[in-house]
């Protein structure tokens, strides 16, 4: 599916978030958005799926989308967002209820995504009992149950610590591989982002605008860890926001 | 504390003190039930020494035997269930109005300030003082208890639910619109369990304050219920009775917060 972000400009009261943003993402691309804090990358994560209306401009979606697709747009948590009430089946099965959907063939779903996520032993647990990293699986394995065209992710690894982080990049990294999925990836890390997109757009911030796009020709399924090429991308896009991160630092928080 | 607490260190050489002393208060069972036991021996001993006197406060054993009276000669029985009922249904009407408009405050703008607005001007009013006007409107017979009841319990339970329904994370709910759920399933499935807990510990709140609009109704006009019971034994200056009257209320207390502590355990087993 064919994502175009056409002038889109967000205020909040005073702040002025994001500035006639236009950017295309292309079907089966991954796109990182990246850039320091306040620069409007989660907030432009939220309009691209509809959680946020902007203030101006328009998001078109356009293209076929996965056979079963109940919800093209479909977003990953950095929180997880798990209902702590349900089991990790149940956690699945809340995001199917709603459609019409036989008894087996919601089973089925259920079945099939959570041993895409290596959570078959776990379908039973709460969510209090696992792990971050299993959580966010559960929170994968609960986005690809509806067939996404795209996946929005929002920092989805920042919540975990270092060796999970590893952990997961790998499997996202093979997942968007095998299925050739669009997606959104929203994250401070520049590490992630090198190793995860297609293309990685450097986002500016007060207001929020496009500063640089990055685009990385190695497939993701052939980056590896300390991977010279990566690396200096990873590199060159630190030079590139270094000086906004230490204005975000620096400043004092005005916002409520 | 002297002052010499608060030198400055010049020098060590000792083994280092364990500080993290106290502020953790446990639970003890035994202590629990211990207490009530002295208290009852000691009260006891008060009577029969005659440190007390009888008139004052009847002794334990009085009590005991007033209290067996009434259950061997069925007395307290139907006391009992008038007073059940008249809980029962006053509760259940006040709790399901209030869990009603408390979810409509907690989540539509429109009955937001208004529900607010009126909850805050009519929740302090003392429901007793309106029993006269709810035994214009209802009449002198049952409705006009449960009316009481209802409307005390009513209010909490309306500030309690919006006040669960305020403490849902909100990114659970933006959750929910994400994966396009209907409204109606977002409300049962995210905000409802989501706003249990409050609920369910406003519901401690709400049990014990219909229990004294109970009381205080049935001693306005019922000829039975445990208030009458209490009522007509105060009259007559039988104290035992009355204390009688009081234990049972006590338990009746005691066994709806063993229920509603169970009901916690059932419905909030998740956490």
């Amino acid at each position: 599916m064919r994502l175009e972000i056409s002038g889109v400009s967000h205020r909040y009261d005073q702040v002025e978030a994001l500035r006639d943003i236009n950017l295309t993402i292309e079907p089966g691309e991954i796109v990182a958005l990246i850039g320091p804090s306040g620069c409007g990358k989660s907030t432009l994560l939220s309009i691209i799926g509809g959680l946020l209306k902007p203030s101006e401009g328009q998001i078109t979606a356009s293209g076929p989308v996965p056979d079963g697709c109940l919800n093209p747009l479909t977003y990953v948590f950095q929180d997880f967002a798990l209902l702590p009430w349900r089991t990790v089946a149940g956690n699945i099965s809340l995001v199917l209820e709603d459609h019409k959907l036989s008894k087996a063939e919601r089973a089925a779903r259920i079945d099939e995504v959570l041993e895409q996520t290596g959570l078959t032993d776990f379908r039973n647990a709460f969510p209090k009992q696992l792990s971050g990293g299993m959580k966010q699986r559960v929170g994968i394995a609960r986005a690809l149950a509806v067939r996404p065209a795209v996946l929005l992710m929002d920092e989805p690894l920042s919540a975990l610590d270092a060796q999970t982080r590893i952990l997961l990049l790998d499997e996202f990294a093979a997942l968007f591989a095998r299925t050739g999925m669009t997606a959104v990836y929203v994250t401070h890390n520049l590490n992630e982002a090198v190793r995860l997109a297609h293309r990685v757009v450097a986002l500016r911030r007060r207001p929020g605008t496009i500063k640089e796009i990055h685009t990385i020709d190695v497939p993701i399924d052939q980056r590896q860890e300390g991977d010279p090429l990566i690396v200096a991308h990873e590199t060159s896009l630190w030079e590139l926001i270094r000086d906004e991160a230490i204005a975000a630092d620096k400043e004092l928080e005005n916002v409520a | 504390m002297s002052l010499d607490h608060l030198d400055p260190v010049k020098s060590m050489n000792e083994p280092v003190r364990f500080r993290a002393v106290g502020f953790n208060p446990r639970s003890n069972p035994l202590a629990a039930w211990g207490s009530f036991v002295v208290l009852i021996i000691l009260w006891q001993i008060g009577c029969s020494t005659g440190f007390i006197s009888e008139l004052a406060m009847p002794s334990p054993v009085a009590v005991s035997k007033s209290l067996w009276q009434l259950i061997v000669s069925g007395e307290l029985w139907v006391h009992l269930a008038a007073s059940g009922q008249r809980l029962a249904v006053g509760w259940v009407l006040g709790t399901v109005a209030g869990l009603v408009v408390g979810f409509l405050v907690g989540m539509f703008s429109w009955a937001r300030s208004p529900g607010v607005a009126l909850v805050s001007a009519l929740f302090p009013i003392p429901k007793i003082a309106l029993l006269p006007l709810f035994i214009i409107w209802f009449g002198i017979g049952e409705p006009s208890k449960f009316a009481t009841i209802g409307f005390g319990v009513f209010f909490p339970t309306v500030i309690n639910t919006f006040g669960g329904v305020d403490n849902v994370a909100r990114n659970l709910i933006r959750m929910g619109q994400s994966f396009d759920m209907s409204t109606w399933s977002i409300v049962r499935k995210i905000i409802l369990p989501g706003a249990l807990p409050t609920i369910l510990s406003g519901f401690r709140i709400s049990s014990s304050i219909a229990i004294i609009l109970l009381v205080a109704a049935e001693m306005i006009g019922a000829q039975y219920g445990i208030g009458a019971l209490i009522l007509s034994a105060g009259s007559l200056y039988q104290t035992d009775q009355l204390i009688a009257g009081v234990v049972v209320l006590s338990v009746f207390g005691l066994a709806i917060s063993w229920l509603l502590g169970r009901l916690d355990k059932w419905l909030l087993s998740w956490r």
